[in-house]
C-alpha cells in the first residue's frame, strides 16, 4: 500500500517535473511567483529534463504541492539557538511583515508568526554529522513531501555541499539584488557560491574574522607593555610568536592553551582544499601547524588542553596562566567573557565592570596570520512554499544596515555589513570588555584579508575534526611519529567518508 | 504418558507463534538485509546532496561486489583485529571484578549465618548506578579524569591520555554500572536453590566454603553462564562509553576503538562495509556464545537426564 | 558428643564470623560510596552554573536558575520538552517491559513444558539469535521500517520486545530451577486449560523472575539511545536519551552543564522509584518461597 502510494507520488512528481522544466526554459526565473499556480497550469505538457539541465535551481516549485499546514508553517532547520535569538530580537526592527509574538518566561518576546505563517524551528545537534544527516533526509524528500522545509542554516565547513547540490534557492531567484548585498564581505559570498553555476545560495549576517586575544596582565609583566599595537610586534609572525612563547615559558606562563588554538590560522591559509577530485591531501600549512604544535608541546609552550575542555576554559580566568587565545568575533560574548568573569553578567550589565574577574583586562590584536573561524549561513530551501518570507528574513537579517548596526552594538557580533561597521567605528566605538579598545577596526583589517577562493571542500568538518584528533596522539607522544598519526587519520577519515581516497 | 505429551504438543507451537512472528519481521528479515548489503558496493558521498532533479546523480544504487567489503576489512591497512582486541580487553577489565564482587556479595547477602543487616538498603544502592545512562556516566568521568578535572588535579596523571589508563576508566564505568545488576541475578539464583540443601549441608557439618563450592556454584551455573554470555555480548557491542570518552576517535592511538565504533563511523558513508562488519561481529558473537553455551549445557544436560531418569 | 563439637565449632566460627562480618560491612560501605558518588556529583552539579570547572562538594545556588532554564519554552524548542520526554519514555519502557516479560515467559514455557518435534531446534535457534547484536541488523532494520512507513512511530521500538531472546533465556533458566513439571501436570489433572494454566498458575510462580526482568528491561529501554535515535524524528516523540544528547551536544555557546545535570537527575528519579518499589517485591517474592510450590 505504502509502496503504491510512493509510486503514484513519484510518477506524479515526475510528470510535474517534466512540465516544470519546459516552463523554466521559457521564462526568466528571477520572478518570485509561488510555484503552486505554475505547476497546476503547466502540468502534463512537458517533455524532457535535458531541456534545462543547467538551470534547475529556481524559485519555482518542482514537486508535489504542499499541504495547507505546510504553507502556514515556516520550517527552519538549525543546530543551535543563535540565529533564532538574533531573529527574535532584530528581525522586527527591519521588516514590514505583520508579526505575532510569544511572551517568554524571562520577559523577552519571540516571533511566533510572520504574516500569519507560524515559525517552526527544527534544532538538531551538530555533533557527529547528525545535523547534516537529518537535514539531508529532509531535503531529499522535499519534492515528494507535502511538508516543506523553508529555510536551513549551514556552516562554512560543509557549505559547499549545499551550495553545489540543488537543494538551496539561489538568492537572486528570490529577489535579493546585488545592490542589497553590496556591503557584504566577498568571502562570505564565496563560501556559499555554487562552484558549478556561480549562483549564490546562502547569506550570512556575520563575518567572522579572527584575532589574537591576550591577557593584559601577563603582557605587562612579561613584555613590559599591554598596548595592542606594541604587543602585535611580539606576535606579528610565527617566528616572533614562538620567540615570545619562550619568554612566556620562562616566566611560567603558557603562550596558548592547547593544541588546536592556532589551527584555524593555518587551515584558513591552505593553498588547496582538503579534498579535490575525491582525493584527500594534507596541505603544507596544515603540516606547519603540526610541526609548530609538536614543538610547543615538547617545549611546554602550551597547557596540552583541547578546545572547549574545562582546562582550556580555566585558562581564560585572568589568573589562568595562559597568555592568549585565538578567537573570532563571537569568541568574546560566547566564550571569553562568560569564562573570565567571576560573577555571571547580569541582565542589566551592572556588574560588567573591571574587577569582575577578567572583565576589562583582555586585549585583542591581529596576530600572526589573518583567518576566520565559524559563521552561519542562511539558505532558502528549494521548493519552499513560503519564499517571500524567506527572502524577507534574508534581506532584513543580512542586508539591512540598521539591523546590522544594532546586532553589533547589542551582541558584539561582527556583522557582515561594511557600512554598518564603518559607522560604528566612526562613531567612536569602544569595547569595555577589552578595556575600551576598538576591536572592530582590527576585525575590519582582518576581514579584508580573508580569501577563501579554492580553500573549501564539502568535507572540511570531518577532515578538521579527525585530523586534529589524530594529531593529538602525536603531540602527546602516544604514537611514535607523525607518519603513524597520519595513518590513524587515514583510517578515521576513510571510515567517515567512504568515497574518498587518501593522497598521502 | 507418551501419547499425552503428543496431544499437548500443538500448544508448544501455539505459544511460540508470537515470538517467532515478531522475530522474523523485526530482526531476521533486517538481518538478512544486512547480510545482503554486506556484499554490495554501497558507498554514499556525504559531501553531496541532491534534492532537485539531479538527485539521481547523487543517490547511489548498491551494486553487487562479491567479497570486496570483507577483503577491505581484512586487508593489511585495517585494524579490525586491534579493535576486536581492544573490545575484549575493555570488557575483561570491567567484567572480571564485576563477576568476582557480585558473587561475593550475592553469597554474603544470602548467607544465613552472616545475617547482613540493612540488606534492602545495600541491594538498592549497589544496583542504582545502572539506572544512569551510560552517556551521563561517560560525561561525568570525562570531567573528573581529563586535564583540569577533579581527580586529575589530585593524582596529576592524565589517565585519559594513556591507553591503559583510559581502558581502566572504561572498565571502571562498566563495573559500577553492572555489578549491582549481576549481584541481583546471582542472588535470585542462589535463593532459588532449595533451602533444604543448605540445611542438610549444615547438619552434615559443611563449612561455608564447602557449601559455596559444592552446592551454590554448581546449582547457579545456569545463571552464571547467562551472566557471562549476556555480558560478553554486551561487551562485544561496547560503544557508547569509549565513544563518548574519546569523541569517537578511540584515542590514544586507536587503542580504545571498538568494533561497533568502527561500524558506527562507517554507517553513514560506507553502508556495504558497515554491513560486512555487522556480519563479522555477528559471526564472532555466535561462535563464542555457542561454545560457552555448549560447554555449560553439556553438564546440565547430563544432570537433568540423571534426575529425570 | 555431638553437643560437644557443636560448642567448640560455635566458638571458633563465632570469631571467624565476626571477622567475616567486619570485612563484609567494610566492603559494602566502600561499594555504597562508589555507587552513590556519581549521584552525589550529579545532584551537586545540578545546583551549579552553566560552566563547571573543577569539582564542588557542597551545593551551589543555581538550582532555581537551572529549573527555570530547563522548563523554558525555548529549551523545549531547542532540545525537546522535559515532561513530554518523560511521558514518552515511560510509555515505551512500560510497554516494552510488560510485553517482553510476558511473551518471553510464554515462549520459555513452551520450550520448558511441551515436547514437540521442533522443540530442540526452537531452543537452539533462540539461543543463537541471542548472540546477534542489535547493531548487526540495524541497517536493514531502518530501511525496512521506512519501507513500511513505521519510522517516527513507536511501533519499531515497542513491538520487537515480544521477541527478547535474553529475557527468554533468563525465564527458561528460572523455570528449570523453579518450575517443576509436576505443577503443570497437577493443573491438567484438575482440568485446567493450557493457556489458563500458564496465566493463572505459572505466572504467579514466576513473579520473582518477572520482577527482575521488568526492572532490567525497563531500565534498558529508559536508557536506550541507539534505537530511538534511529527511528524517531519529531521532537514531540523524543525519549529522554535523545533530549539528553541534544543538550549535551549543544554548541559551546549554549552548553549549560547545570541544566543538563538537573535533567539527568529528573530523568533518573522515576527509575529509582520504580526500582525501589520492585526491589522490595523481589525480595519478598523470593522469601515467600513460591519456588517451593
Amino acid at each position: 500500500m505504502a509502496n503504491l502510494k510512493k509510486v503514484l507520488a513519484g510518477s506524479l512528481s515526475l510528470c510535474l517535473a517534466a512540465s516544470m522544466f519546459t516552463a523554466c526554459g521559457s521564462t526568466d526565473s528571477s520572478s518570485t511567483s509561488d510555484g503552486k499556480s505554475g505547476s497546476e497550469s503547466k502540468a502534463g505538457n512537458g517533455t524532457g529534463i535535458s531541456d534545462n539541465k543547467d538551470r534547475i535551481n529556481t524559485a519555482e516549485l518542482h514537486g508535489v504541492d504542499s499541504s495547507d499546514e505546510s504553507k502556514n508553517t515556516l520550517t527552519i532547520y538549525c543546530w543551535n539557538t543563535e540565529f533564532k535569538s538574533r531573529l527574535d530580537k532584530y528581525y522586527p526592527q527591519g521588516t514590514s511583515m505583520e508579526l505575532e509574538y510569544n511572551e517568554l518566561e524571562d520577559g523577552s518576546k519571540e516571533v511566533k508568526s510572520i504574516n500569519g505563517v507560524t515559525l517552526n524551528w527544527v534544532q538538531i545537534e551538530n555533533e557527529g554529522n547528525a545535523y547534516q544527516t537529518k537535514l539531508d533526509d529532509a531535503l531529499k524528500a522535499q519534492q515528494d513531501s507535502t511538508e516543506k522545509v523553508d529555510m536551513f542554516l549551514m556552516e562554512a565547513d560543509y557549505a559547499l555541499k549545499y551550495a553545489n547540490g540543488d537543494v538551496a534557492l539561489s538568492v537572486q531567484d528570490i529577489g535579493i539584488t546585488e545592490d542589497d548585498m553590496s556591503e557584504m564581505y566577498q568571502y562570505t559570498k564565496d563560501v556559499a557560491t555554487d562552484t558549478n553555476t556561480g549562483e549564490l545560495k546562502g547569506l550570512s549576517w556575520q563575518a567572522t574574522p579572527g584575532l589574537f586575544m591576550y591577557n593584559a596582565d601577563i603582557a605587562k609583566e612579561v613584555l613590559g607593555t599591554d598596548d595592542p599595537a606594541e604587543v602585535q610586534e611580539y606576535v606579528k609572525d610565527w617566528d616572533t610568536f614562538t620567540e615570545t612563547a619562550a619568554k612566556m615559558k620562562e616566566k611560567g606562563y603558557f603562550m596558548v592553551s592547547g593544541f588546536d588554538d592556532a589551527y584555524r590560522c593555518y587551515s584558513n591559509n591552505m593553498s588547496s582544499p582538503w579534498v579535490t577530485d575525491g582525493k584527500i591531501t594534507v596541505d603544507p600549512q596544515i603540516k606547519a601547524w603540526v610541526d609548530q604544535t609538536k614543538d610547543y608541546t615538547d617545549k611546554g609552550y602550551n597547557n596540552k588542553t583541547s578546545l572547549w575542555d574545562e582546562a582550556w576554559v580555566a585558562g581564560q580566568k585572568i589568573d589562568g596562566g595562559v597568555f592568549g587565545y585565538f578567537f573570532s568575533t563571537w569568541g568574546i560574548p560566547f566564550t571569553l567573557l562568560p569564562n573570565t568573569v567571576d560573577e555571571a553578567i547580569k541582565a542589566d550589565n551592572s556588574n560588567a565592570v573591571e574587577g569582575n574577574g577578567g572583565y576589562g583586562r583582555w586585549r585583542a590584536t591581529e596576530g600572526p596570520q589573518a583567518y576566520y573561524w565559524g559563521g552561519t549561513w542562511i539558505c532558502g530551501a528549494i521548493d519552499s512554499d513560503n519564499q517571500d518570507i524567506v527572502a524577507d528574513i534574508m534581506r532584513v537579517m543580512t542586508c539591512n544596515k540598521d539591523v546590522a548596526k544594532a546586532i553589533t552594538d547589542g551582541e558584539q557580533d561582527y556583522t557582515n555589513n561594511k557600512a554598518a561597521i564603518k559607522e560604528l567605528i566612526d562613531g567612536g566605538y569602544s569595547n569595555p570588555f577589552l578595556g575600551g579598545q576598538d576591536h572592530l577596526s582590527l576585525l575590519t583589517a582582518a576581514a579584508d584579508k580573508i580569501d577563501l577562493s579554492n580553500k573549501l571542500s564539502a568535507y572540511d568538518q570531518g577532515c578538521n575534526e579527525k585530523f586534529q584528533g589524530a594529531m593529538k596522539d602525536y603531540f602527546l607522544g602516544n604514537v611514535g611519529s607523525y607518519e603513524e598519526a597520519l595513518e590513524n587519520f587515514k583510517k578515521n577519515i576513510t571510515d567517515l567518508y567512504g568515497n574518498l581516497e587518501c593522497d598521502f | 504418558m507418551k501419547r499425552k505429551s503428543i496431544s499437548y504438543a500443538k500448544w508448544g507451537y501455539i505459544f511460540l507463534i508470537p515470538f517467532f512472528v515478531v522475530y522474523i519481521i523485526f530482526s531476521l528479515y533486517p538481518l538478512f538485509q544486512t547480510f545482503y548489503y554486506s556484499f554490495m558496493d554501497y558507498v554514499k558521498d556525504q559531501g553531496a546532496v541532491g534534492g532537485g532533479w539531479t538527485r539521481q546523480a547523487v543517490e547511489v544504487t548498491p551494486e553487487f561486489c562479491g567479497l570486496k567489503n570483507y577483503s577491505a576489512i581484512f586487508s593489511s591497512g585495517s585494524d579490525l583485529l586491534q579493535a576486536f582486541w581492544n573490545t575484549i580487553i575493555m570488557w575483561l577489565v570491567g567484567f572480571i571484578p564485576q563477576i568476582a564482587v557480585s558473587l561475593i556479595l550475592a553469597v554474603w547477602f544470602t548467607d544465613l549465618r552472616l545475617k547482613i543487616k540493612a540488606q534492602g538498603f545495600f541491594k538498592a544502592v549497589i544496583y542504582l548506578p545502572n539506572v544512569i545512562m551510560a552517556s551521563a556516566f561517560a560525561f561525568l568521568f570525562y570531567s573528573l579524569f581529563s586535564r583540569g578535572g577533579a581527580i586529575y588535579d589530585i593524582i596529576k596523571i592524565p589517565l585519559l591520555e594513556s591507553a591503559w589508563g583510559s581502558r581502566g576508566i572504561v572498565g571502571l564505568i562498566n563495573f559500577i554500572l553492572w555489578y549491582g545488576n549481576t549481584t541481583i541475578l546471582l542472588m535470585a539464583a542462589i535463593m532459588g536453590v532449595d533451602p533444604s540443601l543448605y540445611e542438610s549441608a549444615q547438619i552434615d557439618g559443611a563449612t561455608s566454603n564447602q557449601t559455596f563450592w559444592k552446592i551454590t556454584i554448581p546449582l547457579i551455573k545456569p545463571i552464571m553462564s547467562f551472566v557471562l554470555v549476556t555480558s560478553m555480548i554486551g561487551g562485544l557491542q561496547m560503544y557508547d562509553v569509549p565513544a563518548l570518552l574519546t569523541k569517537d576517535m578511540g584515542t590514544p592511538n586507536r587503542k580504545l576503538m571498538t568494533v561497533v565504533m568502527i561500524i558506527q563511523s562507517n554507517k553513514q558513508g560506507n553502508i556495504g562495509k558497515a554491513s560486512a562488519l555487522c556480519v563479522i561481529i555477528f559471526a564472532i558473537s555466535a561462535v563464542v556464545g555457542m561454545l560457552l553455551m555448549f560447554a555449560s549445557a553439556d553438564k546440565d544436560g547430563k544432570k537433568k537426564k540423571k534426575k529425570r531418569g | 558428643m555431638p553437643m560437644n563439637t557443636d560448642v567448640v565449632g560455635a566458638k571458633s566460627s563465632n570469631t571467624s564470623l565476626m571477622i567475616k562480618r567486619i570485612v563484609a560491612y567494610t566492603v559494602l560501605i566502600l561499594l555504597v560510596i562508589v555507587s552513590l558518588f556519581p549521584f552525589y556529583l550529579l545532584i551537586i552539579n545540578a545546583t551549579r552554573g552553566r560552566s563547571q570547572p573543577g569539582i564542588r562538594w557542597v551545593p551551589d545556588h543555581f538550582l532555581i536558575t537551572n529549573f527555570k532554564n530547563l522548563f523554558k519554552g525555548t529549551t523545549a524548542v531547542a532540545y525537546g520538552s522535559v515532561w513530554r520526554s518523560l511521558a514518552n519514555s515511560l510509555f515505551i519502557s512500560g510497554c516494552t517491559s510488560l510485553l517482553s516479560v510476558y511473551f518471553s515467559a510464554l515462549t520459555a514455557y513452551a520450550i520448558h513444558v511441551y515436547h514437540f518435534k521442533l522443540r530442540k531446534f526452537a531452543d537452539t535457534f533462540i539461543l543463537i539469535v541471542m548472540m546477534v547484536p542489535t547493531q548487526a541488523s540495524a541497517i536493514g532494520f531502518y530501511q525496512f521500517m521506512s519501507k513500511l512507513g513505521l519510522t517516527d512511530t513507536y511501533v519499531p521500538l515497542i513491538v520487537p520486545a515480544i521477541a527478547a531472546p535474553a529475557t527468554y533465556y533468563f525465564m527458561k533458566q528460572y523455570m528449570a530451577s523453579a518450575l517443576p513439571l509436576e505443577i503443570v501436570e497437577a493443573a491438567r489433572i484438575d482440568g485446567c486449560g493450557e493457556f489458563k494454566t500458564f496465566n493463572k498458575i505459572v505466572t504467579p510462580i514466576l513473579k520473582p523472575a518477572f520482577a527482575v526482568q521488568i526492572i532490567f528491561t525497563f531500565v534498558t529501554n529508559w536508557n536506550n539511545y541507539f534505537m530511538p535515535r534511529l527511528i524517531l524524528e519529531s521532537k514531540s516523540k523524543y525519549t529522554i536519551p535523545l533530549v539528553l544528547n541534544a543538550m549535551r551536544y549543544a554548541g559551546p555557546q549554549e552548553k549549560d552543564v547545570g541544566m543538563f545535570s538537573l535533567y539527568i537527575v529528573i530523568a533518573i528519579l522515576p527509575v529509582v522509584v520504580v526500582y525501589l518499589c520492585l526491589s522490595k517485591f523481589i525480595i519478598r517474592g523470593v522469601a515467600l518461597g513460591s519456588v517451593k510450590g
